[in-house]
């Protein structure tokens, strides 16, 4: 079942009042809106009482009508007032339509003007045969039309919405508490329309225009979806505190990216995990006290550079099924030094036998080595190495390395 | 003492109405069986465990054996990095899924590692939470108060993760319900090659001093 909503010269109206009943509309032209409405009976009642709610609805004088194919209300809503056709009814209700309702081409038209043909009742009487025969595809499907039996889907329209709220200041704002209300009111806005639409976001971009100043942009981005303005204000603030606004705020811009909300389920015997919302605040709490790109979790690259990782936002999916085991006997760890610490290395048989640098300094009694390692000589940054596992006198198992182009030893790690 | 008299048979509850046993949440293997027998199973769900010891005594292969065995139970782990030694490679080869560790590198900053674990251990949902503070100067983790140790301990026990701190010396004395103390013997050389470290892990505060032997392979 389909309703057309006719009203020249209102289309955001029509689309509007449309957008109530159903998330399926089709703009006909700048005057009507045909949108499905199967299912509604059920809320609304019988087509007539669905009908009259759409009247009262949308506003302003509309022609209704209700049927059971898209192209029979279109047609239907040229009658005036509220039109429901019932099943199996289409060709008699829209029989005293005028022809020129129906569309086609030009040379069709004339041919019909010139026959006597003036509206959807005489075509449909005519013998479908004889339409084939002198009119070819296009009179049969006119044809069709004229009696109501339109089969054609709808093409719903797409959605352009942008969740975007924009506040001008009467004047400058220089503090961050009194700007946090402002944002406040503005994320409450756009989580309220996204959640209208059962919507979330994972990237929220604040844009603030500064006096004598340029623009300044903060990014949240959110490995989640989420749809909590409290939370959002709180990130908001800390991204603000950590990186202020270089002069006072003249106007607020937020946007908002739409995205589907989030559903998981979770298991009774799955092991508990941090609330996304609630970690992402906690999150951006520490990002703000040890700086960015210091948090999160750490991924491997796919290279043989030692220390080489990257930094991704911290967003545990579900339980993996690793193929590697679990080794039997635990695996011997590498403590890092970041920067790997400067030493003096003195070499005796070609073997280190002492080591003096901020991290470690004394004997060596055991060494063994070298292991060279290289790449990268195809980039702008080749390294090339020899690797030493020593233990000083004191116990300590080390990882020692010497650049080969610069000559130059240092302590990467230690053994624990 | 005035009221009533205690029988020499007097229960603890008597004695301190408001005493109540710590609740047991479960334990977390730590995937070396020799430590686990040690440990009764494991670390203990809710409570904050010290592991100390010095350099290349098996602390954080200890500790990856650790978070390598929780990963793969699923439990999000949480690994607080007061050095900013935390070394993934490493962590990658003990088994441990790094896309569930949260890793904070807090570069040296002792004060901002215990705020994090604070933040991390309060909000809840981790299974192991880890402060290494292994590489941290002993004068800057003795600075740290037990009123701070206590308020790590009451959150563990609120969220029910298992808090393990890694450092050279015991900081968290009666705040820990268990301290393990790691101990060097020897590395293993083989060829031209170092194939591990043998250590020892000692429980301190068991009623029953016991130690375990393992060896943490390259």
């Amino acid at each position: 079942m389909f309703a057309c909503i006719y009203a020249p010269g209102n289309l955001p109206l029509l689309i509007e009042c449309a957008r109530f009943f159903s998330p399926h509309i089709e703009e006909i032209g700048e005057d009507a809106v045909v949108f499905d409405v199967r299912g509604l009976t059920s809320l609304y009642g019988p087509p007539a009482l669905l009908a009259r709610e759409m009247d009262r609805r949308v506003g302003v004088t509309a022609n209704i009508a209700i049927a059971g194919n898209p192209d029979a209300a279109i047609h239907a809503a040229r009658l005036r007032g509220i039109t429901v056709i019932e099943a199996g009814r289409e060709a008699e209700a829209l029989a005293r339509l005028p022809l020129n309702l129906l569309g086609g081409s030009a040379e069709t038209a004339e041919l019909l003007d010139l026959w006597g043909i003036r509206s959807f009742g005489e075509f449909a009487k005519l013998p479908p045969l004889g339409v084939a025969a002198r009119l070819g595809d296009e009179g049969v499907y006119l044809q069709s039309l004229a009696r109501g039996e339109g089969r054609r889907q709808l093409r719903p329209i797409e959605d352009a919405l942008r969740f975007e709220e924009v506040m001008e200041l009467e004047y400058p704002v220089e503090l961050l508490e009194p700007l946090s209300f402002i944002l406040g009111r503005l994320l409450n806005e756009v989580c309220r329309r996204l959640g209208a639409r059962s919507l979330a976001t994972n990237e929220i971009r604040l844009r603030l225009t500064l006096e004598n100043a340029p623009e300044h942009l903060t990014v949240l981005r959110l490995p989640v979806p989420m749809l909590d303005a409290a939370a959002f204000l709180k990130m908001l603030l800390l991204e603000l505190n950590g990186r202020p606004p270089a002069a006072a705020v003249l106007k607020a811009a937020l946007v908002a990216e739409q995205v589907r909300p989030r559903r998981t389920q979770q298991g009774l015997f799955v092991a508990m995990s941090p609330e996304p919302e609630k970690l992402e605040l906690t999150i951006a709490r520490i990002r703000h006290l040890t700086g960015p790109d210091k948090v999160g979790t750490a991924e491997l690259v796919d290279t043989h550079r030692p220390d080489s990782f990257r930094m991704q936002a911290f967003a545990p999916g579900a339980v993996k099924m690793l193929k590697r085991e679990c080794a039997e006997e635990p695996r011997l760890a590498l403590r890092r030094f970041r920067p790997a610490k400067y030493a003096q290395v003195i070499v005796a048989q070609e073997r280190p036998v002492r080591i003096s640098s901020p991290a470690v300094s004394g004997p060596v009694v055991m060494a063994k080595g070298p292991w060279r390692t290289s790449g990268d000589w195809w980039r702008v940054s080749p390294w090339k190495r020899d690797e030493w596992d020593v233990e000083t006198v004191a116990g300590g198992l080390y990882r020692l390395y010497q650049e080969i182009d610069s000559r130059r030893w240092f302590v990467e790690g230690s053994y624990d | 003492m005035g009221g009533a008299t205690l029988s020499k048979t007097a229960t603890l509850r008597e004695i301190a109405p408001g005493f109540r046993k710590r609740e047991e949440r479960g334990r977390l293997s730590t995937g070396i069986s020799a430590v686990d027998r040690l440990t009764d199973g494991g670390i203990a769900r809710g409570t904050l465990t010290e592991i100390c010891g010095p350099v290349s005594s098996g602390r954080t292969s200890f500790l990856f054996a650790l978070l390598s065995r929780a990963t793969r139970q699923g439990e999000c782990c949480a690994w607080i990095d007061a050095s900013g030694s935390f070394d993934p490679a490493s962590a990658f080869a003990a088994g441990a899924d790094l896309s569930r560790v949260l890793w904070v590198n807090c570069d040296g900053n002792t004060e901002h590692a215990l705020k994090a674990v604070d933040l991390l251990t309060q909000g809840g949902g981790f299974g192991l939470v880890v402060l290494d503070m292994a590489d941290t100067p002993e004068r800057e983790v003795r600075r740290i108060s037990l009123a701070s140790w206590f308020r790590l301990r009451h959150a563990a026990e609120r969220t029910g993760a298992a808090l393990v701190v890694a450092e050279t010396k015991i900081s968290a004395r009666s705040c820990s319900a268990m301290q393990i103390e790691m101990k060097r013997k020897r590395p293993v050389w083989v060829g031209k090659l170092l194939r591990g470290i043998r250590a020892e892990a000692e429980s301190q505060k068991h009623y029953r001093a016991q130690s375990a032997e393992f060896t943490a392979v390259v």
